[in-house]
């Protein structure tokens, strides 16, 4: 691995943890305490600035720091997470992402977004917050300086601060640098004294170690006291009992030889004096009187060898030097030392318990594509196997069968397994559109609360990636169309926060998704009159309600008046619709005048398999998908009633039903078939309509595995996909809409399907 | 495209009713013997429809019906040329494959302006062979637009 | 024989970092995402250093190293915390929970590694 490497890593982790922050933050926002979402939000940030500064980005460093700064005032209960901040909070998390971004992708941030928050972030942190300042304006505006002089606004500040946090530039190229002090003019002695506590031996260091520490800065001679050692019988095994007296002779200076003893300056007695104490060093009865205490050199070389566990007997076993304490039978002392020890662990807590994560591991997507193409030839092979075997069915030997139940058992599991791998939570993606939201609420200066709703409902990988843009103009079409702004609101006597509802749910084997707004919802007699004023339909057509609403996913069909820079941008609804029926998806509208609307698209859970009724239709092979049928009927004579020229109807309990004849529709025939000969297939098409399919025959239900017929050829009007089934050939899906559709008339071809409103 | 400068082209030459044709053998895929086709609904004449070649969809064309000439009607005998053209993968169907051949590119003689339902373009050259006239066949101006063709 | 680090931290892109350090620097090296694993982690690789994060998520830097000094085989072994947080507080909170040492983030390699010489024999 190498840095560029992980500094890939590093942006998919800042991916990562900008997700985290702004759930974080949009949870904050909606009322929770909980301190762990906190913690998160902080942590988040925490952690883009903490790589950051290895990869010297200093911007991102700055930025992350400020806003690190602030969270941890609400952290620590210092500073209330009100609204107003968490709307600073919300668009610093935007900066931060686009920062990010930009230190990915090498672009810049506008600086006057980065100050004007900085400085709006600093002054909550101070607990002054900018007057206004959370206005959905006030970002760009230079206004914030003159109403906070002690906070500087111009720029964000340099990387250091009173932290002392500061950027290094990470390099693997200073590995084998020694970290040599800097020499100084001549040498100098100093004595150091050096006791420790207890502690000191407690938090994992070594006397010994910090003096081959100190030996690193000098020459050394040491001299190890051993006065307080008690007899052995009172000795207590992880007491501290040495102490040291040191002469350092070093070209450094004190504080070179104080940065030594950093970690233990608590738990020691640490004295540094200038000057040598020669006395000590010199005379060897001064230092007790049955101890002739010589100044034996502290021999270093012996650590080489020392083993990690030296530290289990504490300070008795690192006195080799001495010889009173040789005579302690060193050997003996970390039994005893354990024999304590293991005493006095009975009584200690056991480590708090954790309820444990789930285990994770990250596969390359394309390993498991391969996987899941590797299990739809699997599948076919599977329907071609059990297919022979019915055709030479000699007998049928029963244990052949069985044996072909349970492969097909067994295939349909390992599917179901595989498809589960790239099944994911909508999350990210609803997560996007909270910033979309926010982004078209500042430029409309309308006000918007997105509530998202089934974020958790998965879906696999292939769809999500497909459905953040129609997601994205659905929204912005919502908050630009849909919703009013809030002196209307006002006005209208409604909450002039308006509510946007993101939702996300299982219905029978699909993923429904929902946009609801609380606005004024469709303006019909607008939609009408501009439909007719655009050639759309005819002054006199009688059309429901419904059907209105609907004209708004028709090509070119825009009802701003004047094109809009948000939701225009030559993106209509119709380009939505479109989109998303490339996905085997469905969308329609509802609405309320005054109310709001609700956009409703249901898609596949996948696009890679799919649960179809297999059927005969002129000869050919078609597989109609299972979710869009509701019934099918054996038609009876009496049932069918002609109507109009060419048009039949089918009488099913108390209803008529058109009654679709497929072969026709798809050019298989040119006549009409006989209905009482075939098998209705009762559809329900995206407008809620119902129609009657007509097939010849039906052959059975079948998962099938979606082939794209457009990878090698192009889209087929009234063909969904392909598949191949059992006998090794392809088969047609029938796109049940497109063929609703074209039963209203309008003929299936490709520049009408497109065309095709629901 | 190398269509023009001195050159050696290696071309695969099959035979469509009694004219020979060729196409570059780069762009050849591999080969195999027909087999009935799924009818695409409301597509062109040419179209004979897809197969399952190893699990992916193949597009199949009459080749000859694409040229204006008499359609082949599919055989035992009948081929198809498994063939690139840009990054999609189409069928072509054939009578029959008579061989690969190497030419130079000086050997390949413009084609002559006679032919009503063959576009110029669609023809990269004549190549004598054995008595023969081949026609060396710009398959991506044949189907390289499958979709601004269909739609 | 080689000295074995334990690095906890929740970060993917300081544990890349770390990783890379140690192991060119000739450590082997076992890694964990977060307290709860570092104390698991612990247990089974056997290691002769830890060095901590101190914000992670489940169990933070404090509460391992208390765990850690809680562990009998372990209580002795030297911890370095490795974290932007530098100023005293938080020092003082990871020392009063056991640390042995510290390292300001972001590290440089030879700093990480001088601490790590610095506290293991």
């Amino acid at each position: 691995m190498d840095m560029n490497e992980i500094k890939e890593i590093f942006f998919q982790e800042c991916e990562e943890q900008l997700a985290e922050l702004e759930s974080g933050l949009l949870r904050l926002n909606d009322g929770d305490t909980d301190p762990e979402t906190v913690n998160a939000v902080f942590r988040a940030v925490h952690s883009i600035k903490g790589g950051a500064g290895a990869f010297g980005l200093d911007d991102l460093v700055s930025f992350a720091h400020v806003f690190e700064t602030t969270l941890d005032c609400v952290r620590s209960n210092k500073l209330e997470a009100s609204p107003d901040l968490l709307k600073v909070m919300l668009r610093s998390a935007d900066v931060l992402s686009d920062l990010t971004a930009a230190s990915r992708d090498g672009g810049t941030v506008e600086a006057s977004r980065t100050s004007g928050l900085v400085a709006e972030l600093e002054a909550y942190a101070k607990g002054q917050p900018l007057p206004g300042a959370a206005a959905p304006a006030a970002p760009a505006a230079p206004a914030p300086q003159s109403e906070a002089p002690e906070s500087p606004v111009e720029e964000a500040p340099a990387p250091t601060d009173d932290s002392g946090f500061q950027p290094v530039p990470f390099s693997f190229d200073g590995i084998d640098d020694d970290d040599e002090l800097a020499i100084g003019g001549g040498a100098s002695v100093f004595t150091v004294r050096f006791k420790p506590r207890s502690d000191l031996y407690a938090k994992g260091n070594e006397a010994v170690l910090i003096l081959r520490e100190l030996s690193k800065v000098g020459e050394l001679q040491v001299r190890c006291e051993t006065d307080d050692l008690p007899s052995l019988d009172l000795l207590d095994p992880e007491g501290a009992y040495f102490s040291w007296l040191i002469r350092v002779e070093t070209e450094s200076d004190e504080e070179a030889i104080r940065q030594v003893f950093e970690f233990v300056e608590w738990d020691s007695a640490v004295e540094i004096t200038a000057g040598a104490d020669e006395e000590a060093f010199t005379a060897p009865d001064a230092m007790g009187e049955d101890q002739p205490m010589a100044a034996v050199p502290f021999d270093l070389s012996l650590l080489e060898d020392a083993p990690v566990v030296a530290a289990e007997a504490a300070a008795p076993e690192s006195v080799p030097a001495t010889q009173e304490p040789a005579q302690l039978a060193p050997a003996n002392m970390p039994r005893a030392a354990k024999a304590i020890a293991a005493e006095a662990e009975k009584k200690e807590a056991a480590v708090p318990a954790v309820p444990a994560a789930p285990q994770t591991i990250r596969v390359d997507l394309d390993r498991v594509d391969r996987l899941i193409n590797l299990v739809g030839e699997l599948v076919i092979n599977q329907a071609m196997l059990a297919q022979s075997v019915v055709e030479n069915e000699s007998g049928g030997s029963s244990a052949v069968n069985l044996g072909l139940e349970e492969l097909q058992q067994l295939t349909r599991e390992i599917q179901d397994s595989v498809m589960a791998i790239r099944a994911q939570p909508v999350k990210p993606v609803f997560q996007r559109m909270g910033r979309i939201v926010r982004e078209i609420a500042d430029m409309t200066g309308k006000s918007v609360k997105l509530v998202t709703e089934g974020e958790n409902t998965e879906v696999d990988k292939t769809v999500i990636d497909k459905i953040a843009e129609p997601l994205t103009h659905m929204i912005r079409n919502a908050v630009d169309h849909g919703l009013e702004g809030p002196e209307k609101r006002t006005e209208l006597g409604k909450n002039p926060e308006g509510v946007l509802k993101l939702s996300a749910k299982h219905r029978s084997g699909r993923i429904v998704i929902e946009i609801a707004d609380d606005g004024a919802g469709i303006n019909r007699e607008r939609v009408k009159a501009k439909a007719i004023e655009n050639g759309l339909i005819t002054p006199e057509a009688n059309l429901s309600d419904e059907d209105i609403d609907n004209l708004i996913f028709h090509p070119g069909f825009s009802t701003a008046d004047k094109i809009s820079d948000i939701s225009g941008r030559g993106v209509g609804m119709d380009v939505v619709k479109r989109s998303i029926q490339a996905l085997g998806g469905r969308i329609s509208i509802t609405s309320k005048p005054g109310k709001g609307s609700v956009f409703t698209m249901s898609l596949p859970l996948t696009l890679a398999v799919l649960d179809g009724m297999v059927v005969t239709v002129a000869e050919q092979t078609l597989v109609v998908p299972l979710t869009a049928i509701v019934e099918t009927l054996q038609p009876e004579k009496s049932d069918i009633h002609s109507f109009g020229p060419s048009q039949r109807l089918i009488a099913i309990r108390d209803t008529f039903c058109p009654l679709v004849d497929v072969g026709n529709i798809l050019n298989f025939r040119a006549d009409l078939a006989n209905p009482v000969d075939g098998v209705a297939l009762l559809v329900e098409s995206e407008g809620g309509g119902q129609r009657a399919l007509m097939v010849d025959a039906i052959q059975g239900q079948r998962q099938v595995v979606i082939k794209s017929l457009e990878a090698n050829y192009t889209n087929v009007p009234g063909i969904a996909a392909a598949t191949i089934l059992g006998d090794g050939r392809v088969a047609l899906i029938l796109d049940v809409d497109a063929v609703v559709t074209a039963s209203r008339g309008q003929p299936l071809s490709p520049d009408m399907m497109l065309a095709a409103t629901g | 495209m190398r269509t023009s400068g001195t050159g050696m082209l290696e071309l695969m030459a099959f035979s469509l009713g009694d004219q020979e044709f060729c196409i570059e053998v780069v762009s050849v895929r591999e080969i195999r013997s027909w087999t009935p086709a799924t009818v695409l609904p409301h597509s062109p004449d040419h179209v004979c429809g897809v197969i399952n070649l190893r699990g992916a969809v193949l597009p199949v064309m009459d080749l000859a019906r694409r040229l204006g000439l008499a359609a082949a009607e599919p055989s035992q005998e009948s081929v198809i040329i498994v063939t690139h053209i840009g990054n999609q993968i189409v069928g072509l169907l054939v009578d029959s494959v008579s061989g690969i051949f190497t030419v130079s590119t000086d050997d390949i003689h413009a084609a002559p302006d006679v032919s009503k339902t063959m576009n110029k373009h669609e023809i990269r050259g004549m190549i004598p062979r054995d008595e023969l006239m081949v026609c060396f066949l710009q398959i991506e101006a044949l189907f390289g637009t499958i979709e601004s063709e269909a739609a | 024989m080689k000295k074995k680090v334990l690095t906890v931290d929740d970060s993917r892109t300081i544990r890349n970092m770390l990783l890379v350090t140690l192991n060119n620097a000739g450590f082997d090296t076992v890694q964990a995402e977060d307290g709860v694993e570092g104390l698991e982690v612990l247990e089974e690789s056997n290691p002769d250093v830890i060095v901590t994060d101190i914000n992670m998520p489940r169990l933070d830097g404090f509460g391992f190293i208390e765990g850690v000094r809680q562990n009998e085989r372990f209580r002795a072994i030297p911890i370095l915390v490795l974290t932007t947080e530098s100023d005293a507080e938080k020092k003082n909170r990871a020392r009063e929970a056991g640390a042995t040492g510290w390292i300001v983030k972001p590290f440089d390699p030879s700093k990480l590694i001088a601490a790590i010489e610095r506290v293991t024999a």
